[in-house]
């Protein structure tokens, strides 16, 4: 029983090594505006992590989550740019902006499901499929350049990223409360429980009359609307899309969600786990930004190596069971 | 049937006059020029890409002869095979391009240039020299020692600076170890140096540790407009605003447009033209049709955009 919890506190045990480890290095590591900076950023891919551990939980996968951000953040630009002029500078006109994003990554993601469960293509292959297809259209809509919001929507949005209550931000709420509903959901739903019984065995799940296909198709729905959930949190930020959005957030998600002790074959799904492997990967980014520890060349290696060690602990203590 | 007649006859009597006027330019031989760039996935090579399309428009009205093949290429390998495809079926007289990356594009420019044809590289130079009739660039030295004088010049006493640096590249390197030089031996600090990648996003994450890490900034080097626009961002979001100047680079029109302005938060620019291509294909262009001796190495300098000269730098068509 001891073992077991060890196991499962190992994400957490390296969280507060982080966070001890920041607090040394520099002491403006503990300064309530660096970390509500550091968590506001996470929210983007924890939301988005949140959504893929219930994908990768049921044995499936989702690679295009980074372009299709970029993209919903681009239509969702244009969508306002274009109503402005009609409905004005208001929030109404950001209300159907977010509703833009919203639907299209509810579509998006239905799209990516339908692909996998009705056409019975690997999800590798159609997210793979989906991810390039996102990438040029946000990079054709933009003409190769960035798509900005209208400066005056700007003014009246920007506080949904950089507002909140006191330092706790509307990123970092609404972070909070998607990993509550997702824990809850994982755990306490048939929803949940259909889709952890999927990943283990989809046969024996198909033979107690679970709905395989349907059950997946809803995850990556519920995925593509949390990317759509993240679009409308970061467009806030610096009010613009381009080529360059979201690259390389599909595989942040997908480490943080395999930190977190989700396994990658599927089977086990943890919400909180994902939530403190994405809080792992911003913290590592902060403090090597922080403390001059290394050149900033080797990053990355850093990064990596953080990664591996996770995962390879996990490992070594599932088989020590 | 009748429509379609009714339409062609104004345009038949247009390309009548057309063709007596252009007629010795017809008898020229019409020549192929080859334009080989990498495809628009970050601000500047948006706005290289429109330049190229735009100049290859207008050329085409002008020299009626000359006809142009545009390719872009989101890596080294398409690139390659989109120039042996230029090679091999579009018959091209003279080659413009941008390598990707100069090592894998050596090879395949150097069978370009053996098998008879003008070619001009743009920006990256090959691995190999002397395979080039015609080199045009922007120069990445002055790019760094332009912004280090600014600062050198115009910082208080003791001024304390922080750079983010693009995407680790010996373009980048150049850069920063120019503009350290500039500052070599002045009382400006560099504070920091970290890899924002020309990136907003990345550059945001910076900044944001930036202000965190230091009490005192007086200015940032931000060596590109895209991470300059993840910088103010930043600093707006710590209200600081007042307290540094941010100086980015490659004269996107948005920033030029607040140095117009008179922004006292972006006080300068640092020009890096995505233009250059025009340069290039307008200098190969020249070379078919006039004699005009077009080789060598022509190196755009880099100025500095100040609220003065900031309208002659501001193009509002250009997507960057």
């Amino acid at each position: 029983m001891k073992r077991i919890d060890l196991h499962l506190l190992g994400p957490l045990v390296a969280l507060v090594g982080l966070f001890i480890l920041g607090a040394l290095l520099n002491p403006a590591f503990l300064a309530p505006a660096n970390l509500s900076n550091v968590l506001a950023r996470s929210a983007f891919i924890g939301l988005i992590a949140v959504g893929m551990t219930f994908v990768i939980t049921q044995g499936g996968l989702d690679l295009s989550v980074g372009s299709m951000a970029a993209f919903l953040a681009g239509i969702a630009i244009m969508a306002m740019n274009a109503l402005a002029p009609i409905t004005g500078e208001n929030w109404g006109t950001i209300l159907i902006g977010m509703g833009v994003a919203l639907a299209g990554g509810l579509l998006a993601g239905f799209a990516n499901g339908a692909l996998v469960t009705k056409a019975r293509i690997e999800p590798f292959i159609v997210t793979l499929g989906t991810m390039g297809i996102f990438r040029s259209l946000v990079t054709w809509l933009a003409d190769g350049g960035t798509l900005s919001l209208d400066s005056g929507l700007r003014a009246l949005y920007r506080p949904v990223y950089f507002g909140g209550i006191g330092w706790i931000t509307w990123p970092i709420i609404v972070f909070a409360i998607v990993a509550v509903l997702g824990e809850w959901t994982m755990r306490h739903t048939r929803f949940g429980r259909h889709v952890e019984a999927i990943g283990s065995n989809d046969r024996v799940a198909r033979y107690s009359a679970v709905d395989v296909e349907r059950v997946r198709l809803k995850t990556y729905v519920l995925l593509g609307a949390l990317v759509g959930l993240a679009t409308i949190l970061y467009v806030p930020r610096l009010g613009s899309a381009s080529g360059s959005t979201g690259v390389l957030w599909e595989l942040e998600a997908i480490a943080a969600v395999i930190i977190g002790g989700t396994a990658l074959k599927g089977g086990r799904g943890r919400v909180w786990g994902t939530v403190v492997g994405v809080l792992i990967l911003s913290l590592i980014d902060n403090i090597l930004n922080l403390a001059d520890l290394v050149s900033p060349y080797l990053n990355g290696a850093i990064q990596g190596v953080i990664i591996v060690l996770a995962v390879v602990l996990q490992r070594e203590k599932r088989s020590a069971e | 049937m009748e429509r379609r007649n009714l339409l062609k006859l104004p345009l038949a009597a247009a390309a009548l006059s057309l063709a007596a006027g252009v007629a010795l330019a017809q008898e020229a031989e019409k020549k192929v020029i080859g334009v080989s760039i990498p495809s628009a996935t970050h601000g500047f090579m948006g706005g290289l890409n429109w330049h190229a399309q735009d100049t290859i428009e207008r050329l085409g009205k002008v020299y009626p002869n000359l006809e142009f093949v545009l390719a872009t290429a989101g890596d080294a390998a398409k690139q390659v095979s989109d120039i042996e495809d230029m090679l091999a079926t579009r018959n091209i007289d003279g080659l413009v391009v941008l390598p990707f990356e100069s090592e894998p594009l050596t090879d395949p420019v150097k069978q370009v240039k053996a098998a008879g044809k003008f070619v001009t590289v743009v920006d990256r130079g090959l691995s190999e020299e002397g395979i080039e009739d015609l080199y045009v660039a922007g120069d990445n030295t002055a790019f760094g020692r332009v912004a280090g004088e600014y600062f050198r010049d115009n910082l208080k006493a003791g001024g304390k600076i922080v750079v983010l640096r693009g995407i680790p590249t010996t373009l980048d390197n150049e850069r920063v170890e120019a503009f350290q030089a500039a500052l070599g031996g002045s009382d400006k600090e560099i504070l920091d140096m970290q890899h924002g990648n020309w990136n907003r996003d990345d550059a945001f994450k910076v900044m944001q540790d930036y202000l965190a890490k230091y009490p005192q900034i007086d200015a940032v080097w931000a060596a590109d407009d895209d991470m300059a626009v993840g910088v103010l961002e930043a600093i707006a979001q710590a209200g600081r605003e007042d307290e540094m100047v941010v100086v980015g680079g490659a004269g996107m029109k948005d920033i030029v447009k607040r140095i117009m302005d008179k922004d006292p938060q972006l006080p300068v620019n640092v020009t890096y033209p995505p233009a250059l291509i025009s340069s290039a294909i307008e200098m190969t262009a020249l070379r078919f049709v006039s004699n005009a001796p077009m080789a060598g190495r022509y190196i755009i300098g880099s100025q500095l955009i100040t609220p003065e000269n900031a309208e002659q730098f501001y193009f509002p068509d250009s997507p960057f």
